[in-house]
């Protein structure tokens, strides 16, 4: 009876702890949180995912693809907008989950692009995303999709 | 003799007379003509307009949409393409909220985006993503010739960039313009500004 309840307490657990936890997968020492991808209209055809990394370990890894059943493809890109100009780009060789520390894949900066949707994201589902990184392979996420005004940059800057 | 010469002289004096009036008279137009307009007040066309001017485009069912349509009620510009997964989202949820923080005022003014990727985004398609943001957003974009004519009054930067895998990007400019009800360029909202800054700024524009 004992094993039940442990296995009822693991499933719970996640669910009682705060919202942004709640997708939250570990994977060795990789600690993938909160992720999330943008609403999308019925005739875009990519769209944005964020999550954050933490890498509990102390060997670096390196996220080099990631693959979805929602699109042809995933893209790892970064953006910025420098002198008033927004820049988007592929990140070359993957993006870098140095040891002991917090990788943030969020608005404004790196991100994952579902390329050529087969679908559009409708706000409230989830899909999953699997990862493949450089040293602990695939690990797959839960990815709920969030309005299309969901966490926005300047968020940030209203808690200064 | 001497009676005719001195009536001779006062003809000299008119003639003379004449000639500098004349000369006076082209130095005045030449000084006119020649100094900063700017010093008159007078001259309306001292300040050249900075940004905006004339555009025609078409909206999502297909009709044109003009400068001169929109004339009468201030509004807020933004050029960006759909396949841009941040700025171009995060930019319309962000004056549609504060379109909502203005409350009853929210109205006083149009929101406007442009695709500039006319050959990924049909104009039915910037329909569909202008709608998600659940306020009244002019959804617009055209040929390359009606984009070229707007991106250089507004003085918007465009680069279409290949990504190498057959895809490509577009950098474009991420201030938002406002104009005011005659289309003139009043200031422009940046994307790394707050709501304050910008609430204040969509408020001085709906006065």
């Amino acid at each position: 009876m004992v094993f039940p309840i442990r296995l009822g307490a693991l499933v719970l657990l996640p669910l009682l702890s705060s919202n942004s936890a709640a997708q939250s997968v570990i994977a060795g020492p990789l600690t993938l949180g909160a992720p999330w991808a943008r609403q999308t209209a019925p005739t875009q055809k990519s769209g944005g995912g964020y999550l954050t990394i933490r890498n509990g370990g102390s060997s670096s890894d390196r996220l080099m693809a990631a693959t979805s059943p929602v699109s042809k493809r995933v893209e790892l890109h970064t953006m910025a907008v420098e002198k008033g100009v927004m820049r988007m780009r592929p990140v070359p060789g993957g993006i870098p989950v140095p040891a002991g520390k917090l990788v943030e894949l969020k608005p404004g900066g790196l991100h994952l692009m579902f390329v050529d949707l087969k679908r559009p994201l409708q706000i409230g589902e989830t899909f999953p995303v699997t990862l493949r990184f450089e040293r602990q392979g695939r690990v797959t996420v839960k990815v709920r999709v969030r309005a299309v005004g969901a966490a926005m940059p300047m968020e940030a800057s209203h808690a200064e | 003799m001497q009676n005719e010469i001195k009536a001779g002289n006062p003809f000299r004096r008119i003639r003379r007379l004449l000639w500098a009036i004349a000369a006076a008279g082209l130095i005045w137009a030449g000084w006119n003509a020649l100094r900063p307009a700017g010093n008159s007040p007078a001259a309306p066309q001292a300040y050249a307009d900075t940004f905006g001017g004339e555009f025609a485009l078409t909206a999502p069912d297909g009709s044109r949409i003009t400068d001169k349509m929109l004339a009468g009620k201030p509004f807020a510009i933004f050029f960006g393409f759909t396949r841009c997964p941040e700025v171009c989202p995060t930019t319309l949820a962000r004056m549609a909220t504060l379109r909502r923080q203005l409350g009853s005022d929210g109205m006083k003014f149009n929101i406007i985006f442009v695709s500039v990727d006319p050959e990924s985004d049909k104009p039915a398609d910037i329909g569909k993503y202008v709608s998600l943001f659940r306020t009244p957003i002019y959804g617009l974009t055209g040929t390359p010739a009606d984009l070229a004519r707007i991106q250089k009054g507004y003085g918007v930067y465009v680069r279409k960039v290949p990504l190498g895998n057959g895809d490509y990007t577009v950098d474009h400019t991420a201030a938002i313009y406002l104009m005011d009800a005659r289309g003139k360029f009043v200031t422009t909202i940046d994307y790394h500004e707050n709501d304050k800054v910008a609430l204040e700024k969509l408020r001085r524009l709906i006065v």
